[in-house]
C-alpha cells in the first residue's frame, strides 16, 4: 500500500509540472508571469522563489487545514472549514515575508532584481490555488507535499521558457501592434496549446 | 454562535503566532550587531548595522552629498568602498561606469552596512558641517516659486563657492529625509543663505520649505557642489537656467559683479509662461549698472495674448540664436531639468566652449 502511494505522489509530480501545469493549464499567476519574465536571470530567480514559497506553503496549509480547521481535527473538533480562504492567504503572506528576509540577508542583488515581484508573491493566485487543489482534489501529506514541489517547479519552469522565448522575439520582426504585452500573451497560448498536448498521460483528480 | 466564537479566537491566535514567528526571524535576520566604519584611515567610526552607508556616515557627522536625497537616481554620493560592501546592485549599474565598478566606487546609499567596512572619501567632505538657522523672510516669487532667507545660527558663518548647494534636513514619519536645493545668495553673505523652492506636488521638500514661516527653525548640510567659478576676470560667465535652476545663477551673477563690475556675463533664463517669470527687475536693474551684464528670459509655452517682450521657445534654442560663437574663454553653468541641460550641453560645445568649462546640475 505504502507502495502504490510513493508511486502515485510521483506521478503527481510530474503531473503538477508538467502536463497539469499550474500556469499554463489553469493559467494561474499569470501577471507576474507576464511582468518578470523580460530576462531570463530575473524569471530564474522569481521561479525558484515560487517553487520554494509554493513546495512550503501547500504541505503547511495541509498540516493546518488538518490538524486545526477540519471537523474532527485533532486539536479542535469544531468545523472552522470556512476560515480556509482567509487562513491560507495569512500563512502565505506570513511566508513571504520570511523568504523576503532571508533573500535581502543572503543575496541582496536577487532581492533588488525581484523588487517588488518578491512581496507581489503574497498575491500570486498560483500559490493559493495550489493550496485551494490539494483540498479539493483531497489529496494525503505525501502527496500534497509532491503537488506543492511539482506546481512550483512547473511554474519556474514555463516563466523561465517564456523568459527564454522572450530574449528570442526581442530580434523578431513581430508586427508593431503586437509588440510587447500582445506577443508575450499569444505566445503564452501557444505554450499553453502545447503543453495540452501531454493531457491525459496523467490524471491526478 | 460557538462556531462564531471559535472563528474568531482562532484567526486571531494564528495571526499572533504568525506575527510572534516574523518578529522573532526579523530580530535574528536583520541584526548585524554593532559595525565599524573606516574612513580614510581615521579612527572606525562604531554603527548599529542595517542602515545604509550614507546615513552611517550622516549619523557620525561624515556628510556626502546627494543631491537626490538617498534614492539613488543623481549618482552624487559615490564613495570608494575598500572592503565589506558587498556585491554591486543592480540600482547601482545605471550610475557606475565600468572602471567605477572595477575600482571599487559605490553609491553610498545603495550600500548597507552588514559588516565591517572601509571606504575612502574625498578628503574635502571632511569640510562639509551641519548648520541650524532660523527663517529670516519668506517672499513668493511667482504662482509656485518662493525665496526663502536662513539666517545661520549654529555655526553662524558658511564658506561657499558660488553656486554650491546646501541639503535640507526635511523632518518625515520614519526619519528625516534630505533635499537638496542651490544657494542663491552671493558667498559674501556669509551669515545668511537665499534658497528658492519650487512646490513639487507631493514633494516632501518643497512642501516642508513652502510652509515654514519666519522664526521656524531650519536644519541643513553643506556647501556641496562642483560648480567652480574662475577667478579670470577676462573669462565671460554664461549662466543658463530652466525655472528654479536660476539660484545657483543668481549667486554667481551677484559674485562676478561684487568682484569684477566690467566681467562679461550673459544669463539666458527659461520659463514656461509669463506667470513664471521672476527675478526680472533684479536682473533687469543688474543689467543697468553692469554693461558687461545680458540677460534673456524666454518662454516656452507663451499664452496667446499675452504681453510680452523677451524671447519664446526652448532656452537651449535661444541659446543657439544669441549666443556668438566665438573664440574667447567662457565658461558655462547650467541647472535646469535633464532634457534642458543635454539639449543646452550640445548647443555649447557647437559653440566651442569645451567640456571641461561646462558645469551642470540637475535634479
Amino acid at each position: 500500500m505504502a507502495d502504490a502511494q510513493t508511486t502515485q505522489a510521483a506521478v503527481i509530480f510530474l503531473a503538477a509540472a508538467i502536463t497539469n501545469n499550474i500556469l499554463l493549464s489553469d493559467f494561474l499567476g499569470l501577471c507576474s508571469f507576464i511582468a518578470v519574465s523580460r530576462t531570463m536571470r530575473t524569471s530564474f530567480g522569481l521561479g525558484m522563489a515560487v517553487l520554494f514559497v509554493m513546495a512550503c506553503t501547500t504541505p503547511l496549509n495541509y498540516a493546518i487545514y488538518h490538524g486545526v480547521l477540519a471537523e474532527g481535527a485533532p486539536l479542535l473538533a469544531t468545523d472552522l472549514t470556512h476560515l480556509k480562504l482567509v487562513v491560507f492567504i495569512m500563512v502565505i503572506a506570513a511566508f513571504v515575508q520570511l523568504v523576503e528576509m532571508v533573500i535581502e540577508r543572503f543575496t541582496p542583488v536577487l532581492y533588488y532584481n525581484l523588487g517588488i515581484f518578491l512581496p507581489l508573491i503574497t498575491v500570486n493566485c498560483a500559490i493559493l490555488g495550489a493550496s485551494l487543489f490539494m483540498l479539493e482534489r483531497e489529496y494525503d501529506f505525501w502527496q500534497t507535499v509532491a503537488y506543492g514541489v511539482g506546481s512550483g517547479l512547473g511554474w519556474a519552469l514555463a516563466i523561465c521558457l517564456m523568459a527564454g522565448i522572450r530574449g528570442r522575439l526581442q530580434h523578431a520582426d513581430v508586427p508593431e501592434p503586437l509588440r510587447g504585452l500582445g506577443i508575450t500573451i499569444i505566445v503564452t497560448g501557444l505554450m499553453a496549446v502545447a503543453f495540452l498536448g501531454f493531457s491525459g498521460m496523467a490524471r491526478i483528480q | 454562535m460557538e462556531t462564531l466564537l471559535y472563528s474568531v479566537l482562532m484567526l486571531s491566535a494564528l495571526g499572533g503566532l504568525f506575527a510572534a514567528a516574523l518578529l522573532i526571524a526579523d530580530r535574528l535576520l536583520t541584526d548585524y550587531g554593532v559595525c565599524e566604519i573606516k574612513v580614510n584611515d581615521r579612527e572606525p567610526l562604531s554603527v548599529e548595522g542595517g542602515c545604509t552607508l550614507l546615513d552611517a556616515l550622516y549619523a557620525n557627522r561624515v556628510f556626502i552629498p546627494s543631491g537626490c536625497g538617498g534614492q539613488g537616481t543623481c549618482g552624487h554620493c559615490k564613495v570608494t568602498v575598500i572592503s565589506g560592501g558587498g556585491p554591486v546592485l543592480p540600482t547601482e549599474l545605471p550610475l557606475l561606469t565600468q572602471e567605477e565598478i572595477a575600482g571599487g566606487v559605490r553609491l553610498a546609499c545603495q550600500v548597507k552596512v552588514k559588516q565591517d567596512i572601509e571606504v575612502r572619501i574625498r578628503e574635502e567632505y571632511f569640510s562639509i558641517q551641519q548648520f541650524r538657522a532660523l527663517v529670516a523672510s519668506v517672499r513668493a516669487l511667482a504662482r509656485d516659486m518662493r525665496e526663502l532667507r536662513l539666517r545661520l545660527t549654529e555655526p553662524d558663518r558658511i564658506e561657499f563657492r558660488p553656486g554650491q548647494y546646501v541639503q535640507v534636513e526635511v523632518p518625515a514619519r520614519g526619519g528625516p529625509v534630505h533635499r537638496a536645493y542651490s544657494i542663491s545668495s552671493s558667498p559674501s553673505e556669509q551669515g545668511e543663505v537665499e534658497l528658492i523652492v519650487r512646490l513639487v506636488p507631493g514633494g516632501v521638500g518643497s512642501t516642508y520649505l513652502h510652509n515654514v514661516e519666519v522664526g521656524d527653525d531650519v536644519t541643513f548640510t553643506g556647501p556641496y557642489g562642483e560648480f567652480i567659478l574662475s577667478e579670470d576676470p577676462d573669462t565671460e560667465v554664461v549662466c543658463v537656467a530652466g525655472g528654479c535652476g536660476i539660484a545657483p545663477a543668481k549667486s554667481i551673477i551677484s559674485y562676478v559683479y561684487e568682484r569684477w563690475p566690467e566681467r562679461r556675463c550673459t544669463l539666458f533664463f527659461g520659463v514656461r509662461t509669463t506667470e513664471d517669470v521672476f527675478y526680472r527687475d533684479e536682473f533687469d536693474r543688474q543689467a543697468g549698472e553692469h554693461p558687461g551684464f545680458r540677460v534673456h528670459y524666454a518662454l516656452s509655452e507663451p499664452e496667446k495674448g499675452a504681453a510680452w517682450d523677451g524671447e519664446t521657445g526652448f532656452i537651449h534654442l535661444c541659446v543657439d540664436r544669441l549666443l556668438a560663437a566665438d573664440d574667447r574663454p567662457r565658461q558655462a553653468f547650467l541647472c535646469g531639468p535633464e532634457p534642458m541641460i543635454q539639449a543646452t550641453e550640445e548647443v555649447l560645445r557647437a559653440k566651442n566652449i569645451p567640456d571641461e568649462m561646462i558645469f551642470y546640475e540637475n535634479w
